[in-house]
């Protein structure tokens, strides 16, 4: 059982891995910046496994440790979007004037 | 609510979250459904957190808490700077990604480590994890320096570099796979942190200020597969996809970024082959 969803995950990963590459093939070169800034957010998704260890509280030191990570994945996750946003927003202005 | 009820909860925020990711990315490649993209991010990011937060084991809520404001706290002003200084915060938070990988990859060893529940396969997954995740953190710190220009912008190189950082790398990575071998020889551990953080420092000196964007967008890529390799070590699929998602669309954008610069191969992009982007660069001295 546990082997069958080792291989469920190593699919999903394989998938995950060519959707990745295909969806931003076409990327206009404007949006590069933005773009590497939402995928930064995106990364911060080690805030779930950051919430897990800081959560079950197992030991002082994972808690510690997981409390540190959770506080480092969240401003990733605040700062990436809050600043993607503001980043888009500017383009906005501008484009009328175009 | 019943386990199994809980459980679906779980699964389905997660399956909605992956799903939001990829209209994320496919959304912000384009102009004009650019800001719907990061909203869909937003949205999946909620998700992926409810998710978990609704997990049976997650008991105690207060040091998430205190995780959450202190994040929240450092994060808000960090995306309040200027805009010339995106790049360098973009590759700082990079750093704090990178940290949060390897400090759940220690955790979890510590804890497995315990309990003697470490397999062979568990090992291996969290050695990829803190090799990546803490080679991220210390190379966006330094990308973030040199960009900053706290440390010398210009290429830092030695002799022999290419095979001294390749050197250290393979040692951390031969210490990984001695735990897997045997797991209980802890002491490995703290060298493969260790001499992941010293190749993280390594690896971004010998790169000019002109080159780091492309650089930072390969961190990324690291940092989305040291949370690929965290999901197969807690079992969690959306660590996996959403990690997966980030390590190769990073890796596309910093080959799309070197073309956009006229450097038409590949391996350009990779951050070790520092001596193929050296000799032409007036651009960067210029900085």
């Amino acid at each position: 059982m546990a082997g069958l969803d080792l291989w469920a995950m190593a699919f999903v990963f394989m998938l995950a891995t060519f959707i990745g590459f295909d969806v931003i093939r076409n990327v206009s070169r404007l949006l590069h910046t933005p773009l590497m800034s939402l995928t930064n957010a995106i990364s911060a998704i080690a805030v779930v496994g950051s919430l897990i260890i800081a959560g079950e509280e197992k030991s002082t030191f994972s808690t510690a440790l997981g409390t540190v990570a959770v506080a480092a994945s969240v401003t990733n996750i605040v700062s990436g979007f809050l600043i993607t946003d503001r980043m888009l927003r500017m383009f906005k202005r501008r484009e009328p004037g175009k | 609510m019943t386990p199994e009820q809980i459980y679906n909860v779980t699964q389905g925020s997660y399956l909605a979250a992956a799903a939001l990711f990829i209209f994320s990315l496919r959304w912000l490649s384009r102009p004009e459904t650019a800001r719907r993209g990061v909203l869909a991010g937003v949205l999946g990011m909620v998700a992926a957190i409810v998710g978990t937060l609704v997990h049976p084991d997650i008991a105690h809520y207060e040091w998430i808490a205190v995780g959450v404001v202190v994040g929240t706290v450092i994060g808000v002003p960090l995306s309040r700077v200027a805009l010339t200084a995106v790049p360098q915060r973009t590759a700082l938070s990079h750093a704090f990604g990178g940290l949060a990988a390897g400090l759940v990859g220690t955790a979890k060893y510590a804890l497995w480590l315990a309990d003697g529940e470490l397999t062979a396969f568990r090992m291996g997954a969290i050695a990829v994890e803190i090799i990546l995740g803490f080679l991220t953190f210390t190379g966006s710190l330094m990308a973030a320096g040199k960009l900053q220009e706290v440390i010398p912008t210009r290429p830092i190189t030695y002799r022999n570099q290419n095979f001294i950082n390749l050197t250290l790398l393979a040692i951390a990575v031969g210490a990984g796979l001695w735990l897997v071998i045997d797991p209980l020889r802890w002491e490995l551990f703290p060298v493969i942190v260790g001499l992941s953080l010293l190749f993280g420092v390594l690896l971004i000196i010998p790169i000019g200020g002109a080159d780091m964007p492309t650089v930072i967008s390969l961190l990324n890529s690291y940092a989305g597969l040291s949370a690929v390799a965290m999901g197969f070590v807690l079992e969690n699929k959306v660590l996996i996809i959403a990690g997966a998602l980030d390590g190769s669309s990073g890796f596309i954008l910093s080959v799309i970024m070197c073309r956009a610069m006229n450097r038409s191969s590949p391996t350009c992009c990779s951050a070790r082959s520092a001596r193929c982007r050296r000799p032409p660069r007036p651009a960067s001295r210029r900085r």
